[in-house]
Parts: structure tokens; sequence; C-alpha cells
């Protein structure tokens, strides 16, 4: 009985992989998107998607490709924001002869990505892969823990820490600041980060609270806040992101907390429509590529990609970056050979839709560029996030944001 | 090899409460012993031989990839039978020793890899559930004092827990991006430095066999028989002479032991172990695996590691309602087959031996094209609906079963609408039938009407 | 400091009283069915679900009425046509069912709804500051939250001592065989009993998805938590649900308020610490870290010390 069972067992198993290998065209370059497609995180991961498949369509797809008419075809992989899972779509990946994965969501996944891709590619040098990571900020990535296959698109939270430190610097006004962050990698990397650049640029800052609170695990974002006004702060600085930053940020308003509130990822996906009036000219966000006022040209893509996709925004305006300077340098190298794309992408320098350059610094595999702290408001806002008439309005900008800054990475790099 | 199929409270005839306790024993453990396990020897041989051919049949890096997935699932979810099946005891909390046994191993790799200690990478899973045994005799001592709900409460308590502690003591478990090391620093074994898939797949091909082995021995022995009499009788249990709690101490840790061995095999497969992989969602999903393979049987289990991995990878690949089919399919196995997939199959044992599977294989026959109607017409629904439910300008396409479907048309719809309810309405007429021919197969015709 | 305490005070009474609204329902069924509802919470995040739908048409109000009674009537079907069913097979089996459909519901809601958070906000009429001390405003929807709660507690309580079904449910909670014995239709009572705890547990999400979030993790944040309530308060105590309920928010609420960490206690004693050592994680822990798991480490205390809870009758 037992054979029969595992004959049957075979069987389908035998089908299912048929099913999942049968689809295979030649010709298109496919690029694996891993990320959470499933799950509580998989809004941010299908906005994701989404602005990728766009970015293929309208940068490479509609102008003829690369190489002579070779497409982009993104693939999706479902992560379900698992380092496990991320690691059987890797090798999903790799069985069906993709070389570019790009992955965004989570440091802690960035990091098993990274780690595994190093590992594979030291085993398997006739069948490389390039990690494009065009999200996850965690410093570590083009430090300690880098390699010549990562490349990283955003800023990273030091970077960003930097910019937004300045933004706090320059008000007077600001004597007390609370640090606030969920209990994790990133958490306490924006924590040290803001200490000890405050620590340098404004002394007189007394930091009155550093908070580390469990990251998803709060229902009740109302203690924290309470304390919060207690403790006097003119200023809170949080790395929070996804409920947990609905949760601070609604919390501190709705106790009178009447000072700014600096944040990593305080707009878009759900959480601008979510402050609207409450939020107004409190919630400061640092990133890259500017919103508010657009380029001519981002305000024409915006656009389309609002045509096509109602619901959605182009929140994270890096991707078309990755996906742009992607194709620009398999033109460059003249194979998709991921060792010569690599080495193509690194020093390549790009002019932006959304206005400035990018620059692939090549020491360390960081993406150099403008960085903005920006506004929560509805006044002077052309593209609105969420569709709450609610977005970001740029008030300072860094260029070239973290161009000398230092960076502890030493790659080994393979012959060309 | 249903043969640790147990009625409830078929144990304690009168006869074992006066008997002498060795006497009992000695009957006992013969027949189960040797016997019983003589007559598996031949599933245990062709077990080796389908686990030795199967990467030759799927040799796809993807297909080696979902194998070794399959054979960790196994290991922990036979692990998890040992108290849910064999010892009565619903556990919310089982991922603790799996996590902690994967996250000591991988701490063991990095000490190959970076001090020199001699360990060949074959050993490490028994590195891992010495760990896994280390942390469940404490926990154990204390819960295994009752089963039932207060076992369930504690076991949650304990998983919540450790969970937690897992984030915020970063120098053991790595915080949130977990803790990674190095399979291949080891000594070479058999000239293998595991570096390919394959070679890992051997390895946890031969420890799967070796835990699964030791596992049915376990549930013949005098322990693990009894562990089936508590769990059936707590009283009559304690009148043979076994202190219940002692019994269930005993399964517990031994079941510790090899979920641990699970966690030392994840060490390997994937060289990277994360919060993840001890939280409630990981104690849930080996719930889940055991119940929907079936908890009373051996094999269940198993089955259940199979389907459900496959499920998780190559299903999550089609569509992202793979969740909800989960659910569905869990729900409806808790309330119509509480024996599980295996149970399901085993049903039509007596059919087999009494050679009437003949009246059976024509009702199914006729059940047949309006169950696949009915799932088919179910399917396409929550596909289709699931489309809608999404904001897309421009995309209203379904892709269900290779087909393209545009929702923004009635046609597919009643389509849809018409497969379910003309299947399902063709299942209603034919359950009496269906009913009547496994009455009669199995020979139970008069004591059904 | 004060103004920490008097804030704390409040919050934690805002949180326990929800907890009570949540384990009373839990602790009415299962007294009456001995069934542990691993899917309470689910029936708390429906409501939260069904009153944001109901809002987005006819506002608020109209919601809060009948989001509830859509749960009950949920609650009384999944008990009819699943539970009972499940019953025969054992109280293992009803708690393997109930994690089911606490696992089924999540996905359903996703499937309705999708994944993002929803814009289920308070009424207009509630979003004003209700008083402002040391200059720290007290929303008056958390005043409305403490007042809708402590209603169903009289309420409730008035329905068990005063009325003659309050006295039937008594009397089954204590002497379920006589009371069946007796005459009474215990199925329907069961199926009475679940609706109305799970119409509970919607109110509860009706007036707790505008504060907290609505999304679909928001049953599995709280899932746990409504089990260590009435475990902690003992078993089908509703006293003692409501004793351990507020207990619990208070717990939460002032271990984040207090910043005490291992290392003070340790400069206290005068013992210094290495920083690189590999228990630096233990010495440097502090309350608000550990808020989150202080009610699972009083489960398993009580549990291993006092199984029957603090105003338990029976044993677990």
């Amino acid at each position: 009985m037992t054979v029969t069972r595992r004959a049957a067992f075979a069987a389908t198993l035998g089908f299912a992989l048929a099913v999942s290998a049968g689809a295979q065209a030649a010709d298109p370059i496919k690029i694996a998107f891993i990320d959470p497609l499933s799950g509580p995180f998989a809004t941010t991961g299908e906005s994701g998607l989404r602005s990728f498949e766009f970015a293929a369509e309208t940068l490479v797809n509609q102008k003829g490709g690369v190489l002579d008419g070779r497409m982009f075809e993104i693939v999706p992989l479902d992560n379900q924001i698992s380092p496990k899972e991320s690691l059987i779509q890797l090798k999903r990946a790799i069985s069906d002869g993709i070389n570019y994965v790009v992955q965004g969501n989570s440091s802690g996944v960035a990091n098993a990505l990274t780690d595994a891709i190093e590992k594979h590619n030291k085993r398997n040098p006739d069948q490389r892969v390039l990690f494009l990571n065009y999200s996850a900020v965690d410093p570590a990535l083009t430090n300690e823990k880098c390699n010549f296959w990562h490349f990283r698109f955003d800023a990273n939270a030091d970077i960003k820490m930097d910019a937004l430190t300045d933004a706090i610097a320059e008000n007077q006004d600001i004597k007390k600041v609370y640090i606030i962050g969920q209990d994790y990698s990133f958490g306490k990397a924006v924590a040290d980060a803001a200490v000890k650049m405050l620590g340098e640029k404004r002394p007189d800052i007394e930091i009155v609270g550093n908070e580390l609170h469990p990251i998803g695990k709060v229902k009740d974002f109302t203690p924290y806040a309470t304390k919060i006004k207690a403790s006097g702060a003119q200023a809170v600085i949080t790395g929070n992101w996804g409920a947990d930053m609905v949760g601070l940020g609604k919390a501190i308003i709705e106790a009178g907390v009447d000072a700014p509130i600096y944040t990593y990822y305080g707009a878009h996906d759900g959480i601008t429509a979510t402050f609207g009036e409450l939020g107004e000219g409190i919630i400061r966000s640092v990133r890259e590529g500017s919103l508010n006022p657009p380029t001519p040209e981002f305000k024409a893509l915006n656009d389309g990609f609002k045509a096509k996709y109602p619901d959605n925004d182009i929140n994270q305006p890096r991707i078309f970056n990755t996906v742009a300077m992607l194709a620009m340098a398999i033109e460059k190298a003249g194979t998709t050979d991921p060792v010569k794309v690599a080495y193509a992408l690194e020093g390549m320098e790009y002019d932006t839709i959304m206005g400035g350059k990018v620059w692939m610094r090549p020491s360390d595999h960081q993406a150099i560029q403008d960085v903005h702290i920006s506004v929560h408001t509805n006044k002077d806002i052309v593209v609105d996030a969420d569709n709450s008439g609610y977005g970001l309005k740029d008030e300072k900008t860094v260029t070239m944001a973290g161009k000398d800054s230092p960076t502890s990475c030493e790659m080994e790099r393979p012959d060309a | 090899m249903s043969a640790t199929e147990t009625g409830s409270a078929a144990t304690g005839k009168s006869g074992d409460r006066t008997g002498a306790e060795p006497a009992w024993k000695r009957v006992a453990d013969d027949q189960m012993r040797r016997g019983a396990f003589r007559r598996t020897l031949p599933v245990w041989g062709a077990a080796f031989v389908v686990l030795m051919i199967m990467p030759l049949l799927f040799s796809s890096a993807v297909g080696v990839t979902i194998m070794n997935q399959m054979g960790i699932s196994i290991v922990f979810a036979l692990s998890y039978n040992m108290l849910l099946g064999q010892g009565g005891m619903l556990s919310f909390g089982h991922a603790v020793y799996f996590g902690l046994g994967g996250f000591l191993s991988v701490h063991v790799m990095n000490y190959v890899e970076y001090d020199g200690w001699w360990l060949p990478l074959p050993l490490l899973p028994f590195v891992g559930g010495l760990f896994g045994l280390a942390f469940a005799v404490p926990i154990g001592s204390f819960s295994t004092r009752r089963a039932g709900t207060v076992f369930a409460m504690i076991s949650l308590g304990v998983g919540e827990l450790v969970a937690a502690c897992s984030i915020i003591f970063v120098a053991f478990f790595g915080g949130e991006e977990g803790v990674s090391g190095d399979r291949t620093m080891g000594p070479p074994v058999f000239g293998s430095e595991f570096l390919s898939e394959v070679e890992v797949y051997y390895l946890i091909a031969g420890i799967v066999l070796v835990a699964a082995l030791f596992m049915y021995l376990f549930s013949r022995t005098p322990a693990g028989r009894m562990a089936n009499a508590v769990r059936d009788n707590e009283e009559r249990a304690e009148f043979v002479g076994y202190s219940q709690r002692y019994v269930r101490f005993v399964s517990f840790c031994a079941s510790g032991f090899f979920a641990g061995m699970a966690g030392g095999l994840f060490a390997i497969n994937y060289e990277i172990l994360t919060e993840e992989n001890l939280n409630l969602v990981t104690s849930g999903w080996v719930l889940l695996m055991a119940f929907i393979g079936g908890v009373g049987f051996f094999v269940g289990p198993i089955v259940g590691a199979i389907v459900l991995t496959l499920l998780q990878t190559v299903l999550s690949n089609h569509t992202e309602l793979w969740q909800l089919y989960v659910g569905i399919l869990f729900v409806l196995t808790v309330m119509y087959a509480p024996r599980g997939l295996t149970g399901l199959v085993a049903m039509h044992g007596p059919a087999l031996r009494t050679g009437r599977l003949g009246i059976l294989a024509r009702a199914y026959g006729a059940a047949v094209v309006p169950l696949l109607a009915f799932l088919a017409g179910v399917v396409l629904l929550l596909e289709m609906g699931n489309v809608a439910n999404q904001s897309v300008v421009g995309e209203s396409e379904a892709h269900v079963f290779g087909l393209t479907l545009d929702v923004s048309t009635v046609a597919p719809w009643l389509v849809a609408l018409a497969l379910a309810a003309g299947g399902g309405y063709a299942l209603v007429r034919l359950a009496p039938r269906l009913r009547d021919a496994f009455a009669r197969a199995t020979g139970q015709a008069g004591a059904a009407s | 400091m004060v103004e920490l305490v008097i804030f704390s005070l409040l919050n934690g009474l805002v949180t326990g009283l929800l907890l009570f609204m949540l384990s009373s329902g839990l602790t009415l069924i299962f007294s009456m069915m001995g069934v542990l509802n691993f899917a309470h919470a689910s029936f708390y995040m429906l409501g939260a679900y069904f009153a944001y739908t109901i809002s987005t048409y006819v506002g608020f109000w109209p919601g809060l009425i009948v989001a509830p009674l859509l749960v009950g009537l949920a609650g009384a079907l999944v008990e009819r046509y699943g539970l009972r069913h499940v019953h025969r097979h054992g109280h293992v089996a009803e708690l393997i069912f109930t994690f089911g459909l606490a696992f089924l519901i999540e996905e359903i809601v996703q499937f309705f709804w999708g994944k993002a958070t929803k814009d289920y906000s308070a009424p207009e009429l509630l979003q004003f500051p209700l008083f402002t001390l040391y200059g720290q405003n007290f929303p008056a929807y958390k005043a409305f939250m403490i007042l809708i709660s402590v209603g169903i507690f009289i309420g409730l309580f008035t329905v068990l001592s005063r009325t003659r079904v309050g006295l039937i449910i008594q009397a089954a909670i204590t002497h379920p065989h006589t009371v069946s014995n007796l005459g009474h239709n215990v199925p329907l009572v069961f199926m009475g009993v679940f609706g109305v705890g799970s119409a509970l547990a919607g109110l509860a999400g009706v007036i707790a998805g505008p504060a907290l979030g609505t999304f679909p993790g928001m049953a599995f944040v709280l899932g746990s938590i409504v089990f260590v309530v009435i475990v902690v308060g003992g078993l089908g105590s509703l006293p003692g649900a409501f004793v351990a309920s507020l207990l619990i928010g208070w717990l939460q609420t002032f271990a984040i308020a207090l910043d005490w960490s291992v290392s003070d206690l340790l400069d206290i004693l005068g013992i210094s610490f290495d920083s690189e050592h590999v228990l630096r994680d233990l010495w440097t822990l502090s309350l608000p870290q550990v808020a989150p798991i202080l009610p699972y480490i009083l489960l398993v205390l009580i549990l291993i010390f006092r199984p029957r809870g603090l105003m338990g009758k029976r044993e677990t």
C-alpha cells in the first residue's frame, strides 16, 4: 500500500514540476522578483512588483528591448517575506536559468539572499547570479557583509540618517529628540546612527528617549505616545514601517505631541491615507526620488502608471533606476553575462526620471543619489499618495548624499 | 504499515487491570516488537529504494530543493505526531525544539568553520537533536503534568516566550536576520563536501530513513505503547502501573529530540536559521501537516508533510490564494475526515481485503465527473473573484488551469457557477448511492440500513 | 511622573476593558461547552471589517449595532454546522477545529477585503480630545470605548444574575448534565451562547478597529493574549476574566512606561558587566523590551503553580 501511495505521490510531483518548468521562452531576459506576494506584507510586495513590471514595459520593452530586441521579463516569485522561502525561490530562479534577482522587503531576507548568492556563485561559477537590492537599507549589506554580486539602489539607513539629522540640526528650536524603532537590526542601525550623528552635529540636543519596541507585536502604541509626550520631545525619529508606523504615528498625534515626526517609511501603501489631515505638516519622510514638485517626465510616467494601477503609487522611484541601469549595463557589456554586467554597473552614472543623478559607487556597490526630506501635506501636491490628496513635498534636498561616506567593504572581484 | 492505528479506549479490558505488569508487558512487547516490525521490513526496504532513486526521477534543481524540504518536514511532522497522535498531547509550540536544534546546529557549523572543531556533517542533525532534547527535558518536566487543554496552553505560552526571546537575545538568535553558516567547511565524508543539492539530498534522505525507523521503533517500545494507552485512558493506564505523567514526559523528550534533528537538517539544507523557524506560524504549520496527513497512523504525518510541502512550494507559484485552499482543506479534514488523508485511504482496507473494491470503483467512477466539475467550478469562482477584487484597470484576466478568462464578462462566471452548482447537485444526488456502495463493499450492508 | 502614571492607568484601563469584552465571551463559551475557541479573536476581526464596510455606506453608528449582530449570526452558524459536527471527536478535535477556523477566517478576510490596512476611523463626533492634562490629550474615543465596555460588563452581569436565561447559563456552568436532565434544550443554549460570545467579540472589534487598526493580522496579534487572560483569571470564571483583563492591561502599559532595566539593577548592586559578553543581551534587558512577553511568563507561571487560575473553581 505504501509503495503505491509513494508512486502516486511521485506522479503528482512529476506533474507539478512539469507544469512549473513547462513555460520557458528562450529570448527574453528574465529578472526574478523575490518579495512577499501573499501574507501580511503582500501589499508592499505587490506595489513593488507593479512598479517593476511597469518600468520594464515603459523603459525597456517599448523602446525595443536591449541587445537588439531582447525584452525584459519580470518573473514574480513569492517569498512570503521568509528567508527560507526566499532561498527556495532563488533556487527556482537559478534552475530557470535566471541571472538577475531583485528584492527589497526586509533586510533579513536581503542578508539571507546575499549570503546564499555569494555561496552559490562560488560553488557554481558557470551559472552566476546578480542581486539587485532595491529597498533593503541595512548598512551592513554594503559594509561588512558586502560582496561583488550585490548592488543597492536605495540610499542606506546611514546615508538617510545623515540627511535627516542635517534637517534637525538646522532647526535651532529642537533641543530634545526622542528615538523609537522596531527591535531588530534595521531599527537598531537607525537608532545608533541617530545618536552618533546628532551628537556630532548638535551636541546640545538631548536624546530624551531611545527606545526599541517588538516588531509587529504592539497592539496599541498609546503607552509609548504617553511616554514620548511626558519626555517633552520636540522631534521624534523612527524607522518604523507598515502597521507599526501607522500605529505609532496615530498614537503620537492623538496624544497631542506637537512635534515633527521624522520617518523612513511614513508614506504610501495606505499610510498616507490613514494619516490624512492628522499628519499635516507633522510627518516627514527621508527618501530618494523627488515626487513633489515632479519633473515633467516623472509626471507623465506617473500618469501612465496611475491609468493602469489606479490604487497604487510609484512610491519607490529607485525601482525605475534599477531597471534602467540594468538595461544600460547589459547594453554596455554587450552580453548578459553577470560578471561583465556587474563590472558595467560599477561606477555607472545615470540621470534619473525624477531629476538628479545616480552613481553606483564601485567600492561598495552603494548607489549614491539625492536624498530628500519631504513633508506630509496637501498643499502644492501634484503627485499624491493613496489617492488621498495628501502627498510628500520636498522640504530639503541633499545632493549626492553620502558620496564620501566611509565603507568597510572589501570585496573579492572575479576575473572579468 | 497502519499497525499503529488504535481505536480510542481499545486498551484495558478487565484482564489487563488484574494481570501482573510483567506478564502484560511481555506479551505486548513480544507481539509488537518482533512480529509487527518484521512484517514491516519490506516496506522499509522499499522506502530505501524509492528514496535512493528519487533524484534520478526528479533531477531538476527545483525538484531536489522541494524533496529536501519534504525530508525535513517529514522528520518534523513525525516528531510532532509522537505528541499528538501517539501521546494525545496537542502542542502549539513544537517549533521551539525544531528551531533551537537548528540554531545550535548553525552555531556548531560556524565553530567547525572558524574554530576548527571536527564534526562530519551527517552527525550535525544528532547534535541538533541533543539540543532539542536538552530543552525538552526541563520544559517537559512541568508541561506534561497534564494532557489536553493545560498542555496545549503551556505549549502556546512557551512557544510565544521563546519566539519573543529570539528577537531579544541577539547573540544567540542573530535578531531578525538570523544566523547563517556554511555547511561545506567540515571534513569531507566519502569524498563529499556537500557542495551540491543532490549530495545534501542523500544526506537528508539517509537521516529521514534513520529518524523514521527510530521513531517507528519507539512507538513499538513499552514507552511508546503506553503513550497510546495514556492518550486513550489515563486512569486505566495508571492501573497497569505506569505513571501517566512519566509516560508523557518520555514521549515529549523523544519528540523534542527528533524535532531538534529536523532543525539540524534545516540548518544543513538552508544554512540559515531565523526567528520564523521557532515562532507560532511554524508550530501551526506542523500541526496542519500532521493532522491533514492523519494523526492516527504512523505514515500519516509523512503523507501530510509531502502534500503540504507541495502545496506550499508548487501551488503558491500558480495562485496567490493557496493559503485559502490550505485553510479550506484543513477545516474540511477536521470536520469530515478526522483521520486525515491516510484515514481516507485506510478506510478502504476492509473492502480491499474482501476483494469488493470493484463495487466501490463503480460508484466512485460515477462520482468523478461531478466532483471534478464541482471543484473546477469552485476554484474558478474563487480565482475570478480574487481578480475582480483587485483594482488593476485593464487587467481583468484570470489565469486558471492554463485558461485565460476575462472576469469583466458574464460568460465565465455563468460557466463557473454552472459547474459548481451542477457538480454540487449531482454529488448530493449521488451521495446515498456512494454511502450504500461503501457499506456493501466494507460488509456493513445490514448495519447501515 | 504623575502624568505618566495617570495616563498609564487610563491606557491600561482601555486595553484591559477591551480584553474583557473578548475574554467574557470566550469564558462564557468555555464554561458552557468546554471549548477553548481559538477563533474567538477572528470574530473580533470580523466585527471590525463588517463595521468598516457598513461605515463606508451609512457611517459609524449603524455599524455599532449591525456588525456585532452579523458576527453573532456567523458565530451561531459556525457552532451549528461546524463545531457541533466536530464535538463528538472530543475537546482536542474542537480545539484543532477552531485553530483551523482562525486560519481560514484570516484568509477569507484577505480574500474579500485585501491585505492592506483599512481606513476605518472613529466617527467625527468623537474626534476631539476629551480633556488635556499636563499638555497631554485624552481622546474622547477612548472614553467612549471605556463607556461601552463598562456598559457590556454591567449588562452581562445583570443578565446572568437577574434573568431566567442567566440562571440557566450559570447552572450549566457548574452542573451541565443536571441542566440538560432538567429538560432544557442544551444544543440551543450552546448555539445561543456561542452566538452571543461571538457577538461580544465582534462588538469589541467594532470599537477597537478605529483605535488599533483594521488589518488582516489584527486577530493574530490579540488572539493568544485573550487565552492568557482567561487562563490567568481562571477558566470559566467571569470575575476572574475581569480581574485578569485589567491586570494584563496595566501590566503591559506600565511595563512600557517604566524604563527599568537589568543594568539599572546591576548598577544599584554595584555589579559591572562586560559589554562584549555573550550574555550582554541579558544584562541590558529593559522592561519595555520584555513588555509583550510578560503575559506569557505569567501564563506559564500560573499554569505551573496555580492551574485553576486566580479565581477559577475547577482545574484547567
